[in-house]
């Protein structure tokens, strides 16, 4: 009986090898994470990626510019509507068309709702990782009323496909304005309901605070941007530095928080929900009279040249690259797509923490797995 | 930094020695017409190794050759006056029939931008020395690069292929590959 007791103190671990998706929950996505644990401790973390890779570099190659901004939006889903202003705004640049005023500022709009609506997918989503099912259904509730709002006017709910390259699809719907104030006055009695459910928990603070600290140079270095950088104390926020759009004529503070951690990641994000919100008021009652598009050739041929057009997606910055050799179809187009640049940098905030860590580190990284494998 | 500053500040980095001393004369600093490199007169010789144009870009545009790539990034990054910290954009491109990588950097200190580029006309085998020393984000995007182009990354720590299955054969963003099954050409 008593050798059953007996307990080898030379017992020895090594590190053992597991996949994380690519069908677990917290992946959100097909992302595939190789990990290599000791007990719960995270050794290393390899991305596995491509399981929804289509290769949309390549077919834009054979696409003309209206047909290239169809396919943004299935990249960033929940950033659509700035996904297909980048495009525009490039091909823009090149054309050196000015859009109509009214143009900028609609944009400027549907781009704050759609950064609100990621926000609250997001937020939802952060909270059912950590173990608080509640989040899930509010987030949810309130980004309804923006899919709403955007199904009237741009026809879906989803992949919208508003902007066109020299300004809209088609004009805003005469309820546009009205449901776009009611959803202020509703969101902001929501944001410090976020706070009090989840904001101020006990358990979600000690799931997140100082878990996955990311330093500042760090941060720099593995080229993070949006919340993920802003929250290491990085000034990355391309509505400031290069505002496009109406962004040059609103005010707005930068989110910025200086610990790095999931937590100071979650606090960015809220702090981005306000200042989203803060720009659509400053706006919404200025919408300028005058054209919804610029007239543009059937046939856009950008001349020959290289162009370059950053803008502040919900997850950070997607940078257009276009090489143009003058003729319908780009050269070379390229994505440097937010999460993508965020993703690398998750081994390096990973490792030494648990499982559970991880996945908390995941949801504040907010990936969206099409963004990656573009 | 203005373009201007900074194309005279790395320019001076790599010295041309082929290039006649006096050349250097040439650069007057007043306007920014005058020192564009291609409109110098007659053909002078290039005082630097490294080929400046801002031609068709918003951003200063270097040209470098692979055997510099690497000593030219880590001044860019490490210098006190360019402080290039930021690799925001890792393209790689296929220019028919060179092969090469665009490197778009921006300083988060003193907010200028540089583009830096570096090709080479080996399809068979083409190598670049590997940033990611420098800039860690430069990991992924280079596997990305190897991944549809080819191009390999000496002292890379991990390169093999990031989207594609392992046993993939050839690199689809190269212009001349072809899939008669998955590819519609118009």
């Amino acid at each position: 009986m008593e050798e059953a007791t007996v307990i080898d103190k030379n017992f020895k671990t090594e590190p053992y090898q597991i996949n994380m998706g690519p069908q677990h929950p917290a992946t959100h996505g097909v992302l595939n994470l190789l990990l290599t644990i000791d007990g719960e401790i995270i050794k290393k973390v390899e991305p596995d990626l491509g399981y929804i890779h289509r290769s949309i570099e390549k077919m834009c190659e054979a696409d003309s510019y209206q047909q290239i901004v169809h396919l943004t939006d299935r990249m960033d889903y929940l950033s659509a509507n700035i996904n297909n202003e980048a495009v525009c705004l490039v091909v823009e640049k090149a054309l050196e068309l000015e859009v109509p005023d009214r143009v900028k500022v609609i944009r400027t709009i549907i781009g704050e709702l759609t950064r609100i609506s990621s926000h609250c997918l997001w937020w939802g989503v952060m909270g059912m990782d950590v173990g608080a099912l509640t989040t899930y259904f509010y987030g949810f509730r309130d980004r309804e009323m923006l899919n709403d709002i955007f199904e009237e006017t741009c026809g879906a709910r989803l992949t919208m496909n508003y902007n066109v390259p020299g300004g809209l699809m088609f004009d805003i719907h005469p309820n546009f304005v009205k449901r776009v104030k009611k959803f202020i006055k509703h969101f902001k009695t929501k944001i410090p309901e976020y706070d009090r459910l989840l904001t101020g928990n006990v358990i979600f603070q000690k799931r997140t605070k100082g878990v996955g600290v990311l330093s500042k140079e760090d941060a720099i270095s593995f080229g993070t941007s949006g919340p993920v950088a802003r929250a290491s104390g990085v000034s990355c926020d391309v509505r400031k530095h290069h505002p496009y759009s109406a962004l040059d004529r609103v005010t707005f503070k930068e989110a910025l928080k200086t610990e790095g951690d999931t937590f100071a990641r979650y606090q960015v994000r809220i702090m981005e929900l306000w200042e989203s919100l803060s720009i659509v008021e400053q706006l919404i009652d200025n919408i300028p009279e005058g054209e919804y598009r610029e007239k543009t050739n059937a046939v856009i041929k950008l001349p020959k040249g290289e162009y370059y057009q950053k803008v502040e997606t919900a997850r950070g910055e997607l940078g257009v690259y276009v090489i143009s050799t003058g003729t319908k179809n780009p050269y070379r187009f390229k994505f440097r797509s937010p999460g993508f640049s965020n993703l690398s940098a998750l081994n390096h905030m990973a490792v030494g923490g648990k499982i559970g860590d991880l996945v908390a580190i995941m949801a504040t990284l907010d990936l969206v797995i099409p963004d990656i494998d573009r | 930094m203005t373009n201007e500053a900074l194309q005279n500040l790395i320019g001076s980095w790599f010295p041309n020695s082929e290039a006649t001393p006096t050349s250097e004369v040439k650069e007057s600093p007043e306007t920014a017409e005058v020192s564009e490199e291609p409109d110098e007169p007659q053909k002078a010789i290039n005082p630097s190794l490294l080929e400046f144009s801002e031609e068709g870009s918003e951003f200063l545009n270097v040209t470098v050759q692979p055997e510099h790539l690497h000593d030219l990034m880590s001044r860019l990054k490490n210098d006190k006056q360019t402080k290039f910290d930021y690799l925001f954009c890792l393209t790689g491109v296929d220019w028919e029939p060179e092969l090469g990588v665009v490197y778009h950097l921006e300083s988060t200190t003193h907010r200028h931008n540089i583009v830096v580029k570096v090709k080479t006309a080996d399809r068979e085998n083409p190598n670049f020395d590997s940033v990611w020393d420098i800039w860690r984000t430069a990991e992924f995007h280079e596997r990305e690069v190897f991944d549809f182009f080819g191009i390999k990354f000496n002292n890379h720590p991990n390169l093999k292929r990031l989207f594609l299955t392992p046993n993939w054969e050839g690199f689809p963003l190269r212009k001349d590959y072809v899939d008669e099954v998955n590819m519609v050409t118009k």
